[in-house]
């Protein structure tokens, strides 16, 4: 009895398997996703290809440190720039945007219209064109403040331009951390402070930094919002943060627009590509040290 | 630490999820809250550490005395949570490490000194019977444990802060059978020296480790006393229905 049973359940089985073979779909996805895999590959791999081959030749020592002469231009100073505008906007924003996210997540009651308006001017701010911080960096910093084109009001336009980014992925990072983790906190005797500082924000560090990363890439690859406010020289100039000055991305543009000098912004280019990737593996670095200092210590 | 709750009545918005509960919890003994899911069990444990706290809406009336001290007037909650600990229903240790799991209660309550913690941490951790297998990995990661170590990590992590009740929210409900076996025997161990609350789905547990048992149905203590009493003799028609596997 059992034995015809099982007969027939196999043949039904190889009934089924061999209708199947008529039309499979999941043999076409694998071949859209290899043909979706090739396309990115083969775009991405080209992009950093060109921009090495057409920009190695003009990289020297002097290209990278040297002092900029109109016959032998030089990225010293954006270089300089640049990393100066990463520093001080991140120093600025890091903590306003983490307090701010814990604020939204741990503070605030659900359905707070406060709430509501940030979430939704951070939404809205974060999907802007950048021209548009640009026209009010120009008018506020640059004209009413009278800080005129300078790092410093570079430095404040980049700062309100990523800080909704860093409050909304510092406010996804937090509210991912577990609630088990709080209750286990407050049953401890911890306080709110406490628990914020110890628990909830180590625990959402990995996904602050995967949103300081992407800052950091937009700041390297912004250049309408700063050419307004910061300026588009190469030169050297005395004034620290007053003085303006050119970011490697701002320097592109400049290159570009200069016809016999068009080949320096593949080599700014090339600089910058790698700055962004040594970055980026310093940022996963301090990741993974912070969560072994949780884990671990 | 005996706990005397009087006329407690608790309400979620409109929801009334405790009524009128009157318990006298003895000390150092194991006292079990059993009852379908929903019956108000977990509510009420939650209300004598004031977890309930954190919850929007939550409203309380009538009282609960720890040893003649009123917890929802008396004292403040950094002080009541240090001598009511709490272990939860899923292990729940920090991501940090095992060290740090059972140092961070101390710390909180202003610790420093590294030797004194050192004592502490071996303390806690032997009294919760897990000493022995992860002193050789103080400084590992407590999420790399087992979800059983896991459970008595968080246990040890609870005593160390020195309390004198201990509230357990279904803490084997997530556990294999030998794990739980553990736990058991710890919480047999613990009586001693503690007061201790269990909230319980099983009722073979209930038995098995408790001293008095209450029966929950709808928000309402139906039945409260000695667990071979009730086991053996319920009074109300309701509890026999349950324990004998009715409903629920």
């Amino acid at each position: 009895m059992t034995a015809t049973a099982n007969k027939n359940s196999l043949s039904l089985l190889e009934q089924s398997s061999a209708g199947k073979k008529k039309f499979r779909p999941s043999i076409l996805l694998r071949y859209f996703s290899y043909a979706a895999v090739g396309i990115t590959v083969f775009s991405l791999v080209s992009v950093v290809l060109f921009i090495a081959v057409r920009g190695a030749s003009n990289i020297s020592w002097h290209f990278l440190t040297g002092v900029n002469t109109h016959n032998a231009p030089t990225i010293t100073e954006p270089i300089k720039n640049t990393l100066i505008i990463i520093g001080c906007s991140l120093l600025i924003t890091v903590p306003i945007g983490v307090l701010c996210a814990v604020y939204l997540c741990e503070y605030a009651k659900r359905g707070n219209k406060i709430v509501k308006i940030i979430v939704l001017a951070a939404e809205t701010l974060a999907g802007i064109p950048s021209i548009v911080y640009a026209i009010f960096g120009v008018v506020f910093f640059v004209y009413f403040l009278g800080w005129g084109e300078s790092l410093r009001a570079g430095i404040a336009t980049i700062s309100i331009m990523i800080l909704p980014l860093l409050i909304r992925s510092a406010e996804e990072a937090i509210k991912a951390v577990p609630d088990t983790y709080r209750e286990a906190s407050y049953g401890l005797g911890a306080g709110k402070l406490r628990t914020v500082f110890k628990i909830v924000i180590p625990a959402a560090m990995n996904g602050i930094l995967a949103g300081i990363v992407l800052s950091i890439g937009r700041i390297v690859g912004e250049s309408a919002a700063l050419i307004f406010t910061a300026g588009t020289t190469l030169l050297r100039l005395d004034g620290g943060l007053s003085k303006e000055g050119a970011t490697l991305a701002v320097a592109m543009y400049n290159f570009t627009n200069t016809f016999d000098k068009r080949d320096y912004a593949y080599s700014t280019g090339l600089v910058l590509l790698v700055i962004v990737l040594c970055l980026n593996i310093l940022s996963a670095f301090i990741g993974r040290r912070m969560q072994g200092a949780t884990d671990e210590n | 630490m005996k706990i005397d709750i009087e006329n407690l009545n608790l309400f979620y918005g409109d929801f009334q999820a405790l009524k009128d509960v009157n318990m006298h919890v003895q000390p150092r003994k194991v006292t079990a809250f059993i009852g379908p899911s929903g019956c108000g069990k977990s509510t009420l444990i939650k209300t004598l550490n004031r977890m309930n706290d954190l919850i929007e809406g939550c409203r309380i009336e009538g009282k609960v005395e720890i040893d003649g001290v009123d917890i929802y007037r008396d004292i403040d909650l950094s002080t009541l949570r240090k001598n009511v600990g709490m272990v939860f229903q899923k292990p729940n240790p920090f991501p940090m490490s095992v060290y740090d799991n059972v140092a961070y209660g101390p710390r909180t309550h202003g610790l420093r000194k590294k030797s004194v913690l050192d004592g502490i941490v071996e303390g806690s951790l032997r009294a919760a019977n897990i000493w022995d297998e992860v002193k050789d990995r103080l400084n590992k990661p407590a999420l790399s444990l087992s979800g059983g170590q896991q459970q008595r990590l968080c246990i040890a992590r609870s005593l160390a802060v020195q309390p004198r009740v201990l509230l357990m929210d279904e803490p084997t409900s997530a556990l294999d059978p030998i794990s739980t076996g553990k736990i058991e025997e710890l919480i047999d161990e613990l009586k001693s020296a503690y007061t201790i609350v269990i909230v319980t789905h099983n009722m073979q547990q209930a038995t098995r480790i408790s001293d008095f048992t209450g029966f929950f149905l709808l928000g309402e203590l139906i039945e409260f006393g000695d667990t071979e009493r009730i086991f053996s003799q319920p009074e109300d028609k309701r509890t026999e229905n349950y324990i004998t596997g009715r409903f629920g």
